[in-house]
């Protein structure tokens, strides 16, 4: 590999690996993603692998999330551009034969969505695809993320070389305040405006830190770029260390991402023979260099301060905010700290200028956003949107809505610190600002869609309780305020609600984000707040009917079986650990004797309804009383 | 620390003695990080590793259920290893496979779409296991 020192020689190089790219006709880009690799991605690659038996005239890619995890193992066709979904090993040897060497598309294998009756061969029309816009996400699924030859193939890492041999650091600086481009970890901090800090900063060393703690549970963007496109995050940092003045970096991975670990791991090593990472980098004459460091699984290591003593090899505890770490951060040092995200925009804006930036998403959140769309929604997956669409159309446009037809209760951006929308939000368009005014936040990117069937208090509850064993425990406001918290949170789960835990729960929510030491106390209470604002009737329903409306919570549900769908066939009797299903004499039905729940005995584990055929089991809020139901049924025998 | 902990699954109070002595670091302090962070583990772990994901997306999905199904039904509880040394359940916050929660990850394979059901016949196979393993050494 030639040193390459000069535009032209790193332009030449890119044309060199796009007509490398370019001698194969034919591309399969199989997702290898976490999640359809949970699905079968694994012997589907060892399918492929074996059908094409080194045939030279295909690519084969086991490339990162393509995003639609919901249908996956996904498996994408190139030049015919179909998208295969739910492909599994055995459908192999047909794709080989008809799609690659025949070039037609296999009906079978093609998306339908639920309901319509509609057909989609090509990754742009599909709903899911159609109104997203990829720019951090765009080369996912075309690229092998152990290639930095496919990267580069793309015009990959020609930012750094226009930004380190053509710009000054005042001018790439300039570049991305201009873009406005605001942090994508949570806060939305204004990236130019710390960058600037950080650079203006008195001190010898400058650290450069890509945060990829992403501590949210139930989010997974910033594991899906390491994993899908490692070199845009180091081609980011690297760009950052020149703006800023940068000697030396840091990634802190979460240790439950061994797979992004890895695909960085060996990014950095590719990035380093070919001299974007070590000494003299494109004979600029600045040396950087980056270094990954695993969490602990810990999410206030997410926290900056804190992330920085768990850096340092300590414990991971915040301190306090008027300290800033662009002054004094790791080691005490000016240190720059950005998301995975906003690093790996940087390389897009450095190439297409701020102005395009800008012309993207709104006039205070310009750019994309990418999130993770799951919980009860139709197509479960990772998508990136510009900023200013609505919710709406992410969840029922991209999303295709709620799941089995359901309605739509609930939406909660910003993870255990943000807040849950309701209806009534819908409309609002997904913006920094925006979001954070109505009492939620942008977060990191975790979207979780809740529907009539779960229960906001349940799920108050259960970041209330995330956040207790997440909390370092260090100020008192966060650990003992969200103790009590959830002790009133869990009385009112149980049934044991009292009219005036709301006001204790209001009083308790405001005491905490005031006067906590660190973000994680000062938004902890936002479910919380944010669902009391919005859902009052279901805490007051629980309160003072014993009601849960979303039939979720244990002590107040009691199941049954309809006696008019219960067909008789008995496999719920069979499944029913605790056998409380029983037989009732007399009661023919097609395949059998009618059962019936003994309510004295049935635990409520759910095992029945799961199985159920028919769906005749049926469960009931405020929970029947077992008096009301002993007369029942002895009225019935 | 991370090291020892991949390689023993658990953090023996000799390997503990051991960093503290090379690394000259007092062991309150060892202990602090090593209570601290949720990978380490002060326990000798189970033969069968379970994680269940109790993340976002998992929980409205009723991964709940299934944590109350395996500490009810088989006294396997979060954060614990069962009295016979074959099962240690961990709680974990999302693996990035949301589409096909609730996961529970059985040494390292990860099963998706999980219910009380199935749940319950996984424990069952591999304590079934189990005791053929030691039927047949006996
Ligand atoms: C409790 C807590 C957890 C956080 N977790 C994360 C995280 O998981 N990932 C992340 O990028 N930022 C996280 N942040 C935000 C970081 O402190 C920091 O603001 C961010 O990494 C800065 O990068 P950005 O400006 O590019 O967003 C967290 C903040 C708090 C208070
Ligand atoms: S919440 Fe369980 S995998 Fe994401």
């Amino acid at each position: 590999m030639p040193k390459l020192g000069t535009i032209e020689q790193v332009k030449r190089f890119q044309e060199k690996c796009k007509t490398a790219l370019d001698k194969f006709p034919l591309v399969v880009s199989l997702c290898h993603g976490t999640a359809c690799c949970a699905i079968g991605a694994k012997e589907l690659a060892a399918a492929f692998e074996e059908a094409l038996n080194g045939e030279k005239s295909v690519k084969f890619i086991k490339s990162g999330c393509h995003g639609f995890c919901e249908v996956g193992p996904l498996v994408v066709v190139r030049p015919l551009d179909v998208v295969y979904q739910r492909v599994k090993p055995s459908d192999v040897p047909e794709i080989v034969e008809r799609s690659l060497k025949k070039g037609e598309v296999i009906d079978r294998l093609l998306y339908r969505p639920r309901g319509n009756g509609k057909v989609y061969a090509k990754e742009e029309e599909i709903p899911f695809y159609a109104k997203q816009s990829k720019v951090v996400l765009a080369l996912n699924s075309r690229i092998d993320p152990y290639s930095i030859d496919d990267y580069m193939a793309y015009g990959g890492y020609g930012a750094l070389a226009k930004a380190l041999l053509e710009m000054t650091p005042d001018e790439v600086l300039q570049e991305i305040v201009d873009a406005r481009l605001r942090g994508r970890g949570g806060g939305g901090f204004d990236a130019g405006r710390k960058w600037k800090g950080c650079r203006s900063a008195p001190g010898e060393r400058r650290h450069i830190i890509c945060n990829a703690d992403e501590g949210d549970p139930g989010a997974f963007m910033d594991e899906s770029i390491l994993e899908g496109n490692p070199h845009s995050v180091i081609e980011g940092m690297v760009i950052g260390a020149w703006a800023i003045g940068g000697t030396d970096g840091f990634i802190y991975v979460r240790n439950e991402y061994p797979r992004a670990l890895r695909a960085f791991s060996n990014a950095l090593k590719q990035a380093r023979e070919y001299g974007f990472l070590g000494e003299n980098i494109l004979s600029s004459g600045m040396d950087f260099d980056i270094k990954v460091s695993r969490g602990g699984g810990a999410f206030v290591c997410g926290e900056s301060s804190a992330l920085f003593r768990s850096l340092e090899g300590d414990v991971g505890e915040p301190r306090a905010k008027y300290i800033h770490s662009v002054e004094r951060g790791y080691h005490d040092e000016p240190t720059n700290l950005n998301n995975v995200e906003t690093w790996a925009n940087v390389p897009h804006i450095i190439n297409r200028g701020a102005k395009w930036f800008r012309s993207l998403g709104t006039e205070d959140s310009p750019g994309t956003k990418v999130f993770s769309l799951v919980g009860k929604v139709e197509n479960t997956g990772l998508i990136e949107v510009p900023m200013g669409i609505t919710l709406k159309e992410v969840i029922f446009e991209i999303g295709g809505g709620i799941k089995e037809g359901r309605d739509f209760k609930a939406v909660q951006t910003g993870g255990p610190s943000g807040g849950m929308l309701s209806q009534s939000q819908l409309d609002l368009p997904v913006d920094f600002d925006v979001l954070t005014e109505a009492g939620s936040m942008m977060g990191s990117g975790g979207m979780i869609v809740m529907d009539e069937g779960t229960c906001v208090v349940d799920v108050a509850k259960y970041f209330t309780d995330f956040l207790i064993e997440e909390s370092c425990g260090k100020c008192l406001p966060c650990r003992e305020g969200l103790m009590h918290m959830s002790r009133i949170l869990h009385r009112i789960t149980e049934g044991q609600g009292e009219p005036k835990d709301m006001e204790s729960l209001k009083r308790l929510g405001d005491a905490v984000a005031v006067a906590s030491l660190c973000g994680l106390g000062t938004s902890a209470p936002n479910p919380v707040l944010s669902s009391i604002k919005y859902f009052e009737d279901e805490y007051l329903a629980h309160i003072n009917e014993r009601r849960c409306p979303g039939r979720v919570c244990r002590a107040l549900i009691s199941y049954h079986i309809d006696p008019d769908t219960c067909t008789g066939c008995g496999t719920c009797e069979k499944v029913c650990p605790v056998e409380a299903i029983q037989p009732v004499a007399g009661e023919e039905r097609e395949e059998g004797l009618l059962r019936i729940i003994d309510l004295a005995v049935c635990d409520k584990c759910d095992a029945c309804r799961e199985v159920c055929p028919e769906e005749a089991i049926l469960v009931e809020s405020p929970a029947i009383a077992l008096e009301h139901y002993r007369e029942n049924v002895t009225e019935k025998r | 620390m991370l090291a020892v902990q991949e390689k023993f699954n658990w953090l023996p109070p000799q390997a503990l003695d051991y960093i503290s002595r090379r690394l000259n670091v007092r062991k309150p302090r060892i202990y602090h990080i090593a209570t601290f962070y949720k990978v380490f583990s002060l326990e000798p772990r189970g033969k069968h590793i379970l994680q269940l994901c109790m993340g976002t997306a998992c929980h409205v999905r009723g991964a709940k259920l299934i944590a109350d199904e395996l500490s009810r039904r088989h006294g396997i509880h979060f954060g614990e290893t069962t009295d016979d040394g074959l099962f240690t359940l961990e709680r974990v916050n999302c693996l990035g496979a949301c589409a096909i929660g609730p996961i529970l990850v059985v040494d390292g394979d990860y099963k998706g779409n999980m219910t009380t059901n199935r749940a319950n016949a996984v424990i069952k196979r591999l304590k079934r296991e189990a005791t053929e393993e030691d039927a047949a050494n006996a």
